[in-house]
């Protein structure tokens, strides 16, 4: 059903993308998640319009994709900065140091949680967050810009990096791809790599990563030898 | 017997370029697929259950048994989803797997949906680890040019499409039915079983849902076999498992040993404590599994071992904390998560942990009284087992587990109103 | 069900389908699939609860129905909520009544629903009437252990101009999401925000615009949700409520109403399985205030032959007055009489009788709207026969295989109906709308649009087999059912091709008129052709029936058909007929206005019964006040032919029902009705019984579709639910959510046209033009659709012009 075509910033590209998710799912529906990662790429945030454009597309109420969007941390509801500054304050992070790096940018930023130092959007923008657990915990304190790891991180190394991505420079991660910005991130997010191959090239083994295997290695240490020919059990009768 | 660690699912990890199919295909990746497409489906669901791998997303569901459970013949599409929503505190072996060697998990959900009859895998990834989305596109992008995805693969005639599914920032889509619903463009909420996914899961057809590490061993226990899986780990929890040590220690990082392997052993591979100050608490698999005191350094941590002496063996995320540390403010912290991370499905997870956060800040505070230890006990049997998902329970475990093994802490919160031993000192 | 006694003397036996269970040490069998909740309290124990709801599906949500269960001997570790586990054999269960985990479990949950609940009982609208406050009281603990920070929201939001949302309030037990998405199919609230920030909430700028949205505040187990028509007004326990039933549409909704001190406050759903299930419309709910109004006529009135107004004047001399200037019209020329689609029953009949007896015509007619002698003869040939023994019922509906809606509007002409087709499309019924666009009732009903250009409905009913064979061969099925709408009257050849359609299928045809007078009209003669009972006026053996069981001479009634509305109008025009008995007819509510205009000034003598003043007062010579449905008892026939009988609810008001009126009236022309209640008129009625069908003759050929000219377009319309209706008066919030005002067109026609979406478009003819905005859908080419009576649209009174009418069309304002 069509109704009367209504106001929007979102151009034949990301429609274009936007069906692209769409088609990668046996229902339309699943695209959703990934398309408001696709809003959050053209606005820096999902605002009232990237709803409205999420619901056309997916011909669903905008009640129900309002209830989507307001579910998941990652959707904005306000303009984020060139870069998304995530520190973790979850228990074990925290008692590393989190606590005092998240202290330090917050002080050094004059903001608070998902608030945005500097005109959003504008270089040099920051927007701090503390986050949940990161799933680095074997290399905490971390942080995250624009969801790329910063491992081992103390305050001063933190506001280090932050006053460096103010400057305009992007110092690179300890593992992941080198800095772009945060609608550059979402865009990714919702699926596009186009032109970027060499982002799979950031590096993502750090010593704790490969602690184990390496020690394994250095000790001779393996796993059981597998059987030249390992069979498969027999077909198992119907039951 | 076999060695202290037993790198499998971590053995490619220190290759040069290990996540790239040239290497993996070099290193003896996709040699399995090819087993595997030969032998009938029900061979691999069979040689699974004889392997006796269990879930590595924490609860150690059969995933043999798990696969046995989707109907066949029924006539609808049946689906494969891999729950890659990694965000459980402490845990974080989903992530460097799928960033070091996402092919071992391609291959795997390539077996497993040629085992259950799937034509369409998701693998549903938190969204915030962009560098591990950007390696399984790339890895997915990389086995279909390779003929190991989409139409007749390897000539076997069977089909399989995969989508690289970026989650949003929700701790409870890790939750299966949560994952579902999520991944059908819904809030993430848990949802109603019966039924169960096996029967109803992804648009209401057939699904299994496998963690990660669980579904990258399938291809060794192809290419091995159920009896070798077995010569690693115990009778009922067999096989290698990643252990993340991380907090205090010396060494922390992921280390690959058989299950069963204890505490103990672990922190005398990483170089013990750090600066030698004393293990006060740690959790064997996360920050929903009960706490354990150094008591707990002989615990044969899987399965059995680890729910025997009171806990779980959960994610085997080993979050180690020294003397330095107050467990009221650690427990805060951890319910201040589960606050956050409540979906607000259900009453008692909803409002229990807003109550819970706000007794414990008030504690932490200096401005707590013995009652409030009753009352916190009270809220957390009012939550365990009373709420709609496993969620609720896992919120209670740091209060419950620490007020049983450090209550005196608690208590002295009360006596002094004094914020003395608040907050971390590391 | 059965509840084994508390002894059995012997083993019982399990029914085939049935499980036998102990709840609380009691032996119970139930039927498989039986959530514990509803067995518990069939068995005399209620566990508490929020979430759940016998008409929505489980959710689980509110924690607060935990039992202790045991299967197989084994406890199950955890409680578990009793609205989501369903019965099994050998389930052994324990509620809070023999249970301490269980006991603990809902005292814990309930404790935990009120740390953030406001404690404003003394100033909630739900205060008295509260599941939470209830079960509070009943299973809550006595104080509180909650020293923190309660949370709180601005309040209160509105999500409508009639729905209020105080969030703080609410527990999140997601019955009115639930309600919206299942059974409405308006997810337009949902759950917004996460843990403990979540609640209700609507997308911004996008209100909760729900035909059906007040059931929500009914269903809600708290005062989160309110209606702005009854927010503060009174309090439950001030309040007398008596069973009604609705006097909207034609689907008869059993109803609470709730009044004090002699006026109504607010109305609720009834509960009936057979008919609304527990809901009702908006507009059923929020409607009645048009009985209130300041201009309400409450004494007779009577023409001043010096000053020409209207004066009030005794019940005596307006009776006498009217009685004389009958009579000499009846004696003149002839008598017609209109009675408007509102009647119950009994009022009805006693128009139909009067119009016999003390008139002596057949000029009679219930038809307030278009209507066709093809329509009549269906209606008095084959519907008029039609009952829930023979009939489609709801629950009918909700059984088939399939169904095919004809001309019919289910979500604005009967919005009940709407709601059981879409239970049964979720159930796997296929339903099949002929109509011009997909309309949000297509979607909602998982239907198919076979659409065609308005007037072209007969050729496409007939042209099924070849073009739709699969529509056909569902219809075939057993159980299927063919549902006609009242605008069928304006297609020629509607009937026709529905009956070919039924004969060749056996599906199983209603009539669905939009009025919840008009079936009962029908069945008791208030048309041209019937006598009550269904009995042909041509029949002389009906006749003399009819005559001797009412004690009238012979040859009293009238042995041709009479006219119908049309006809008595186009007679009244020109002077065939000398006078009119008008009930509540809204002239504008006519196939032409301007024709019931000139046929209101013409006629020599017009009676009018109103309860408002009207076109038809103005030119009445005497009005006779009669009562509102509120006022008055009675019973409407719905649509399934189902008698729905309803008492007085306000009592005492001196307002007389129509049959009283006219009771009195023909005493004073020399004629007896007996008809001085309802109830004697029930009785009256109930002596003729039923008649006989003479069958019906039904050939009226599909017309040939010629194009509409340059410039030209082809008129669909249809009446919106929520709209200028004369029963919607005074309910400013409930106007508030009226679906927007637009004309449609498909694209190619805009452009043709020269339109814009979103832009306007005017609509002409001969008579006027309406200038109103435009938006694209998929109408066939050619065809522009208009709501009939909304906001500045009044299809009939400016533009004369009805469904399949050729209307010039326009770009821009005019």
């Amino acid at each position: 059903m069509t109704h009367a075509k209504e106001e929007t910033t979102f151009d034949q590209s990301t429609v274009d993308r936007a069906q692209a998710i769409i088609a990668r799912y046996p229902q339309s529906r699943s695209a959703l998640l990934p398309m408001l990662h696709l809003v959050q790429s053209v606005e820096g945030y999902v605002s009232q319009d990237g709803i409205r454009f999420c619901a056309g597309q997916l011909d669903l109420a905008e009640a129900e994709v309002s209830a989507v969007a307001t579910f998941y941390t990652m959707y904005k509801r306000r303009p984020c900065g060139e870069h998304l500054v995530s520190v973790c304050t979850n228990t074990l992070c925290a008692a590393l140091g989190g606590d005092d790096i998240y202290a330090t940018l917050k002080s050094h930023l004059g903001v608070g949680h998902e608030e945005t130092a500097g005109e959003p959007g504008t270089p040099g923008s920051i927007t701090l967050e503390h986050a949940e657990c990161l799933a680095a915990c074997d290399l905490g304190p971390v942080l995250q810009v624009n969801y790329e790891f910063y491992d081992n991180q103390t305050p001063d190394k933190a506001l280090g990096l932050v006053k460096a991505l103010q400057s305009g420079e992007k110092p690179a991660p300890t593992r992941g791809a080198p800095l772009t910005d945060f609608k550059q991130a979402e865009l990714q997010l919702a699926g596009f790599f186009e032109g970027r191959d060499s982002d799979l090239d950031g590096p993502s083994a750090a010593p704790e990563t490969l602690r184990g295997a390496q020690i394994a290695k250095d000790r001779g240490w393996d796993a059981p030898k597998m059987p030249a020919n390992a069979e498969f059990p027999a077909l198992p009768e119907k039951k | 017997m076999a060695n202290p660690l037993t790198p499998v699912l971590t053995t490619r990890w220190t290759e040069p370029k290990s996540w790239t199919i040239e290497t993996y295909e070099r290193t003896g990746g996709y040699t399995a697929l090819p087993k595997a497409l030969k032998a009938h489906p029900d061979q691999l669901i069979q040689q699974c259950k004889d392997s006796g791998l269990r879930g590595r997303g924490g609860a150690g569901f059969p995933t043999g048994m798990k696969w046995g459970f989707i109907p066949q013949g029924d006539g609808k599409p049946h689906y494969l989803v891999i729950n890659a929503d990694e965000g459980e505190p402490g845990t974080c072996k989903d992530i460097p797997l799928m960033m070091a060697d996402p092919h071992s998990l391609i291959e795997g959900v390539i077996i497993t949906s040629y085992a259950i009859r799937a034509n369409f895998a998701a693998i549903y990834v938190r969204g915030e680890v962009l560098h591990c989305i950007r390696r399984l596109n790339a890895a997915v992008r990389e086995a279909y040019a390779k003929g190991y995805l989409g139409k007749d693969i390897l000539g076997s005639g069977f089909d399989l499409d995969v989508v690289i599914h970026a989650g949003a920032g929700a701790y409870i889509c890790g939750e299966e039915t949560a994952l579902l619903d999520s991944l059908e463009g819904r809030r993430g909420q848990p949802r109603l079983k019966p039924p169960f996914p096996a029967t109803s899961g992804l648009y209401a057809s057939p699904t299994v849902v496998n963690n990660v590490e669980t579904i990258a061993s399938v291809p060794f226990i192809v290419n091995g076999g159920s009896d070798w899986f077995r010569e690693m780990g115990r009778d009922r929890s067999p096989g290698p498992k990643i252990y993340s040590l991380s907090g205090h220690v010396t060494n922390p990082g992921q280390y690959e040993a058989p299950m069963g392997t204890t505490l103990r052993q672990l922190l005398d591979m990483a170089g013990g404590m750090k600066d030698g100050i004393p293990l006060k608490f740690w959790t064997p698999g996360g920050s929903s599994t009960p706490l354990f005191t150094a008591e707990h350094l002989d615990v044969p941590l899987d399965f059995e071992g680890a729910a025997e002496a009171g806990s779980m063996l959960g994610t085997t995320a080993l979050q180690i904390f020294n003397e330095t540390v107050s467990v009221p403010w650690a427990v805060m912290k951890w319910t201040e998560f589960y606050k956050h991370e409540s979906c607000g499905k259900c009453t008692p997870c909803r409002e229990g942990t807003y109550w819970l956060v706000q007794i414990l800040q008030r504690m932490v505070a200096g401005n707590g009284t013995a009652s409030d230890i009753d009352t916190l006990l009270d809220v957390c049997d009012n939550i365990l087992g009373r709420s709609f998902c496993a969620l609720g329970d896992g919120a209670v475990s740091p209060i419950t587990s620490g007020i049983k093994y450090f209550k005196d802490e608690f208590l002295a919160l009360c006596d002094t109103n004094s914020k003395v031993l608040a907050g971390a000192n590391a | 069900m059965t509840i084994a006694p508390d002894k059995p003397t012997a083993e019982v036996a399990v029914p085939e389908g049935h499980v036998k269970l102990i709840i609380d040490g009691v032996e119970v069998i139930a039927p498989k699939g039986e959530l514990l909740i509803r067995t518990a309290e069939r068995l005399g124990t209620v566990i508490p609860r929020f979430c759940d709801h016998p008409l929505l599906e489980p959710a689980g949500a509110c924690r607060q129905c935990l039992v202790e269960v045991e299967m197989g001997g084994r406890p199950m570790p955890k409680p578990q909520a009793s609205c989501t586990m369903t019965v099994a054999d050998g389930m052994v269960v324990k509620t809070q009544l023999t249970s301490p985990v269980a006991d603990k479990a809902q005292q814990g949950v309930m404790e935990l629903l009120l740390i953030n609940h406001p404690l404003d009982c003394p100033i909630c609208d739900k205060g008295g009437e509260c599941p939470l406050q209830n079960q509070a009281i009943a299973h809550g603990r006595s104080d509180s252990r909650f020293h923190e920070h309660k949370r709180t929201f601005p309040k209160p939001i509105n999500i409508s101009t009639q729905v209020l949302l105080d969030r703080e309030r609410c527990v999140l037990c997601q019955r009115c999401t639930r309600f919206s998405a299942q059974i409405a199919g308006d997810p337009f609230i949902e759950l917004l925000e996460r843990g403990a920030q979540q609640q209700i909430g609507t997308a911004q700028e996008k209100p909760f615009q729900s035909y059906f949205s007040g059931n929500t505040i009914q269903i809600c187990p708290v005062g989160a949700l309110t209606s702005a028509a009854y927010r503060f007004r009174a309090r439950p326990f001030d309040l007398v409520s008596t069973p009604s039933v609705c006097e909207h549409c034609s689907s008869g909704c059993a109803e609470r109403t709730d009044w004090r001190r002699g006026k109504v406050q607010r109305k609720l759903a009834g509960d009936d399985p057979q008919v609304n299930e527990e809901w009702i419309c908006d507009k059923g709910r929020f409607a009645f205030r048009y009985a209130t109004t300041a201009d309400r006529i409450k004494r007779p009135l009577v023409r001043d032959e010096e000053t020409g107004e209207l004066r009030e004047s005794s019940w005596t001399e307006a009776l006498q007055v009217a009685a004389a200037g009958l009579a000499a019209a009846r004696d003149a020329n002839g008598v017609g009489v209109l009675t408007g689609g509102r009647l119950t029953v009994e009022d009805a009949y006693a128009y139909s009788k009067f119009a016999r007896i003390a008139l002596r015509t057949n000029d009679i007619d219930f038809r307030a709207r278009p209507h066709s002698a093809e329509e009549l003869e269906f209606l008095s040939g084959t519907t008029v026969f039609t009952d829930p023994d023979n009939g489609v019922t709801f629950q009918g509906i909700e059984k088939a295989p399939a169904a095919l809606l004809v001309a019919f509007e289910p979500e604005e002409e009967a919005p009940i109906v709407f709601l059981r087709l879409r239970k049964a499309a979720r159930k796997g019924t296929k339903v099949f709308h002929l109509g011009q666009f997909t309309t949000p009732a297509v979607e909602k009903t998982l239907g198919t649009l076979l659409a065609c250009v308005p007037g072209a409905e007969a050729n496409a009913l007939n042209a099924l087999p070849e073009h739709a064979s699969d529509v056909v061969d569902l219809l075939g099925k057993p159980g299927a059912v063919i549902l006609v709408g009242e605008r069928a009257a304006e297609i020629p050849g509607a009937f026709t091709a529905v009956a070919k359609l039924a004969e060749r299928t056996g599906a199983k045809v209603a009539w669905i008129p939009r009025r919840a007078g008009e079936r009962g009209a029908l069945a008791v003669g208030a048309v041209p052709n019937l006598l009550p009972g269904g009995r042909h006026v041509a029949n002389a053996s009906a006749r003399t029936e009819v005559e001797r069981t009412w004690g009238v001479e012979e040859g009293t009634i009238p042995a041709t058909p009479g006219r119908d509305t049309t006809g008595i109008l186009e007679a009244a025009a020109n002077g065939e007929l000398s006078g009119l008995v008008v009930g509540g007819v809204d002239p504008f509510d006519l196939p032409d206005p301007a024709l019931a205009e000139k046929a209101l000034a013409q006629a020599g003598f017009i009676v009018s019964l109103e309860l408002r003043p009207s076109a038809v007062t103005a030119h009445a010579h005497v009005v006779l006040p009669i009562a509102p449905a509120v006022e008055k008892a009675g019973s409407y026939l719905n649509w399934e032919g189902r008698r729905r009988e309803f008492g007085t609810t306000l009592e005492g008001t001196g307002a007389l029902p129509d049959c009283r009126v006219l009771d009195t009236l023909a005493v004073e022309m020399d004629a007896d009705l007996f008809t001085q209640t309802p109830a004697a008129s029930a009785a009256d009625l109930a002596r003729l019984g039923e008649g006989a069908s003479s069958g019906s003759s039904l050939n009226v050929a599909a017309p040939l579709q010629s194009p509409a000219g340059a410039g030209k377009a082809v008129l669909a319309t249809w009446h919106r639910l929520i709209g200028n209706g004369s029963l919607q008066v005074d309910e400013p919030h409930l106007a508030g959510t009226a679906r927007p005002v637009v004309a449609k067109v498909s694209e190619t026609t805009a452009q043709q046209f020269g339109l814009e979406s979103g832009g306007y478009v005017t609509v002409a003819t001969e008579r006027g033009a309406i200038t109103l905005p435009v938006e694209t859908d998929d109408l066939p080419e050619g065809v522009i659709w208009l709501p009939t009576n909304s906001g500045d649209v009044t299809v009939r009174a400016t533009l004369g012009a009805g469904h399949g009418s050729i209307v010039s069309v326009s770009g821009g304002k005019s």
